[in-house]
């Protein structure tokens, strides 16, 4: 599995946000994307989960354009915005059979799910309830219940505290390990050992 | 998950939202009680000119409560990033455009519909006018609420658009009143609605068809900004 950029441009409104573009990532391989506020971090994960287009040039994934092959994509890829993807009027389980229905997942035990992302107990606590950080680790619980290859995270320390970011560490890194592939951008400073970590300036 | 399971999941979803969110899903409706109440009482109670315009009422009252009900659809889903996720999702995103425009006709509309009769009674308009009524609201809410979304969904990106959407959203909502109404005032007066309620049911065909696809592109654009 290996994703292609191809001299990719992008602009907002008469802003240049990048041009000429090129990478790859593969199997095994954590991207990091570095830049300051308003380098355009955002935008280019957007395009890479394929809900925005760049100006010119092509994502391809395994060889094919992005385009062509959105629901084959769809399927092996987990996004993750600054944007949690959570209704606060429903529970934290309800949350989570909603993310499943989308996406398609198979069937599997919400509360072991819960209990990984540390929120053991919460499943019928509405989500207004929870803190700025739990509503994050319940985020979370999508790249565990959706078996994707390729990740794409922007921000995802967000709230976290620092057991949340353990954690977010630790799923990042078994999952890398598992030939999977993360593409994040982060203000962090991130350490991962025993995975090849690229960094992308923009 | 079975993709029937999933749909009865995303159903009840809505359903449990606007059920925890009772108090605003109840606002159209208690907006079209009193707006064919209050009538009544500004213009006096005599039987032949609330014969007469009881349709106009009902269904400019109707119309407006949807209007009203507009700005809900979608809008919290793009606010916390549940739309990405249903634009990404691996179910078609007009099916989940569908069963979301479903759940709010269910819950924004046909509790219109249901209480028509009793206040096209409160009015004074016979049973066969009656049936004629709910037949043209049932033939033509959809109508409204397709339109309508197409146009909220348009202007998704822009936060508090609600006067623009009523201002894009009227002008196209005029052709479906005229022939709503000209159908029920034909029943009144003994003569056939067959001519406008063809047209009512060609619109709802027509939007039926159509509109969804429009508001797959929209959201698809919303959420690339």
């Amino acid at each position: 599995m290996i994703l292609e950029v191809k001299n990719i441009n992008c602009s907002r409104g008469h802003r240049q946000l990048f041009a000429g573009l090129n990478f790859s990532v593969s199997s095994k391989e954590l991207l990091l994307v570095e830049g300051k506020n308003g380098c355009g971090k955002s935008t280019l994960l957007k395009i890479l989960s394929g809900l925005r287009r760049p100006d010119t040039g092509e994502v391809m994934w395994n060889d094919h354009a992005l385009d062509t092959i959105s629901s084959e994509y769809t399927q092996k890829m987990v996004w993750l915005s600054h944007r949690n993807g959570i209704n606060d009027s429903l529970t934290a389980k309800e949350n989570i059979q909603v993310s499943i229905s989308l996406s398609k997942s198979a069937d599997i035990n919400i509360n072991d799910v819960l209990e990984r992302v540390g929120l053991k107990g919460y499943a019928n606590t509405p989500v207004r309830q929870f803190s700025a950080g739990m509503k994050r680790r319940l985020a979370l619980s999508r790249l565990i219940t959706q078996h994707a290859s390729l990740w794409i995270l922007d921000e995802p320390h967000g709230a976290l505290d620092k057991a949340g970011i353990e954690l977010l560490e630790s799923l990042i890194k078994s999952h890398v390990s598992n030939k999977g592939m993360v593409i994040m951008s982060s203000h962090h400073d991130v350490q991962f050992e025993n995975i090849t970590v690229n960094t992308l300036q923009l | 998950m079975t993709p029937i399971r999933s749909f009865y999941l995303l159903i009840s979803r809505e359903f449990l939202i606007a059920f925890r969110h009772r108090h605003e899903a109840l606002n159209p409706l208690l907006f079209f009680i009193l707006v064919c109440l209050l009538f009544p009482l500004g213009i006096g109670p005599s039987p032949q000119l609330l014969n007469t315009i009881a349709p106009g009422i009902i269904w400019a009252a109707a119309l407006l409560a949807i209007l009203m009900s507009l700005g809900n659809v979608f809008r919290t889903e793009y606010e916390d990033g549940t739309l990405e996720l249903m634009v990404l999702a691996n179910q078609p995103l007009i099916i989940l455009t569908l069963i979301k425009l479903l759940a709010h006709w269910m819950l924004n509309v046909f509790p219109l519909i249901l209480l028509s009769p009793i206040i096209a009674s409160a009015l004074g308009m016979g049973f066969d006018v009656q049936v004629m009524l709910i037949l043209t609201l049932l033939l033509g809410t959809p109508v409204l609420l397709l339109v309508g979304a197409t146009v909220a969904t348009l202007t998704l990106v822009i936060p508090q658009n609600g006067m623009l959407l009523a201002l894009l959203v009227l002008p196209l909502y005029v052709p479906v009143l005229i022939f709503g109404t000209s159908a029920v005032n034909a029943t009144a007066a003994g003569m056939s609605a067959a001519g406008p309620l063809y047209v009512l049911a060609a619109m709802c065909i027509l939007s039926l068809t159509l509109s969804p696809f429009a508001i797959v592109a929209a959201l698809k654009t919303g959420v690339s900004q």
